[in-house]
């Protein structure tokens, strides 16, 4: 076999990608299930936590501030681990893909939070001022006066930062979730070829490829107009 | 002044942290009266005013405003606000909101309007200072005078009892000057309570009942503009307007 001729053998070999086709498509299925089950409370926390902090309590503050260092601090593979092999013992056995959700929905948390947090927090005060002087409650003028504003700064680092959270999803083959890297790993066991690590790969482009597009649309969309 | 004060703010003291800002000022102001506040840049005018609406929380002191103790804790002081009309110096419009929802906005969140009563009585305090035709606009499409205009639509909607002025033309270029001074007259024309921070002398000597000197967080003099410019009793308020005829 010449060298090409062994790279598409090895690689892009129909036959092996035919047969794993069903897996990987799987897999895809639950990594997408997963992804957007990341990104919904991943997200939502983090406007919670975002707008608890606004409140101005310093107990609140610390504990979030807390929270988000610890989950920016350490690496997630570490806490998916830790949570599937150290939960049993104090009597929960949550599923490697209860894991990975909630490691990751967290450490999207944590830097969205820091995300949002830091578009409030460069709305000037005169927004907050011209709000409140004309009698609208604190939360009013949060919901509909400042976090339009901070969420409109905070649109491109928010979508860069889902994207790379979500990709995490990966991590989840190591704690036993069918997802696309898990499916293709084991296709490759099998077959003993890299093909489905190709199939694996595209899958991947499928369903990242449209959010990264998308994140490129609200950017332009966003750019600030002042 | 023979109608009832609309604002009766006694003894007002104000602390950030070890900083005296107010020390003890008094200002009442009548039902229909223009009071004209001047003074130099940290006298503590700003913080004056704040405290009428509480944007700022007095260390001690007592106000009544509009027959409402503005300062006890039971006190509404989201429905007081909006009887209190205030305009700031960098406007503050909301950038993502037209002209239009500007002024409507606390009308239908304060006020409870339905959409097309809000907007309605937004278009007609729109065309009040000047700018019917912009309602469509966003703020980074108006000119500062503009902007500021559309502010005082947004307060002056609301049909407060009073209105409090921060330096409303300072952040303007001078020839934007005179159509918010325009808007002001006509306002004072009909009726409108008004206390102004402001260095237009000329908008004081056409509109102002009476002119409050402050330094130093209290109130230094006050009286019918002629009076304080014509014969100034202390030092500081002869300082005072020697460096403004510097400018
Ligand atoms: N939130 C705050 N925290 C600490 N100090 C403040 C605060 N607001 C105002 N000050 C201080 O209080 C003093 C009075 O401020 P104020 O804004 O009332 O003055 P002013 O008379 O309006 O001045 P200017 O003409 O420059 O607007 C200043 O020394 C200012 O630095
Ligand atoms: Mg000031």
């Amino acid at each position: 076999m010449s060298g090409w001729e062994l790279f598409l053998f090895s690689f892009l070999n129909l036959r092996v990608m035919a047969e794993y086709l069903p897996s990987i498509a799987a897999g895809f299925l639950l990594t997408v299930q997963l992804a957007a089950l990341i990104i919904a409370s991943g997200l939502a926390l983090a406007l919670l936590l975002a707008v608890l902090r606004s409140l101005g309590s310093l107990v609140l503050s610390f504990a979030i501030v807390l929270f988000v260092d610890l989950f920016r601090a350490i690496p997630p593979l570490v806490l998916i681990v830790l949570l599937y092999f150290g939960l049993p013992n104090l009597g929960f056995t949550p599923s490697g893909f209860v894991c990975t959700w909630v490691v990751l929905a967290l450490v999207l948390a944590a830097f969205a939070e820091e995300i949002v947090w830091a578009g409030i927090l460069s709305v000037p005060k005169g927004q907050w001022e011209a709000a409140r002087s004309t009698g609208l409650s604190f939360f009013t003028t949060l919901r509909c006066v400042v976090l339009p504003q901070a969420l409109r700064l905070a649109i491109a680092p928010l979508t860069n930062r889902t994207i790379a959270i979500t990709k995490g999803t990966a991590l989840g083959s190591v704690v036993a979730v069918s997802e696309i890297l898990a499916q293709a790993s084991a296709g490759v066991s099998f077959s003993s070829n890299p093909s489905p690590l190709t199939l694996g790969a595209l899958a991947y482009l499928v369903l990242f490829g449209p959010m990264v597009l998308l994140a490129r649309r609200i950017e332009r969309r966003f750019a600030w107009r002042h | 002044m023979l109608s009832r004060p609309i604002i009766e703010a006694r003894a007002i003291h104000k602390s950030f942290g070890p900083l005296k800002v107010l020390d003890g000022v008094d200002l009442v102001v009548a039902e229909r009266e223009l009071v004209f506040i001047i003074g130099p840049s940290g006298s503590g005018k700003s913080t004056l005013l704040r405290c009428l609406n509480r944007l700022e929380e007095p260390t001690s002191g007592h106000i009544v405003g509009d027959g409402i103790d503005v300062l006890a804790r039971r006190t509404d002081i989201n429905a007081l606000r909006r009887r209190i009309g205030m305009v700031f110096q960098s406007f503050n419009l909301y950038p993502h909101m037209t002209a239009l929802g500007n002024v409507a906005f606390a009308l239908r969140r304060v006020v409870g309007l339905r959409r097309r009563d809000a907007e309605e009585r937004a278009r007609s305090a729109l065309a009040l200072v000047g700018l019917a035709d912009k309602a469509d606009a966003y703020p980074a499409q108006l000119s500062g005078g503009q902007q500021q205009r559309v502010a005082i639509a947004r307060a002056v909607a609301l049909e407060p009892r009073v209105m409090l002025f921060d330096e409303p033309t300072s952040a303007l270029d001078p020839e934007l000057v005179g159509s918010v001074l325009r808007v002001m007259r006509q306002l004072r024309e009909g009726g409108m309570t008004m206390v102004v921070v402001s260095h237009e002398m000329e908008f004081a000597r056409a509109a102002a009942d009476r002119v409050l000197f402050m330094d130093g967080g209290r109130v230094i003099e006050q009286g019918p503009l002629d009076c304080l410019f014509g014969a100034p009793k202390s030092d500081r308020l002869r300082a005072f307007l020697r460096s403004l005829e510097r400018h």
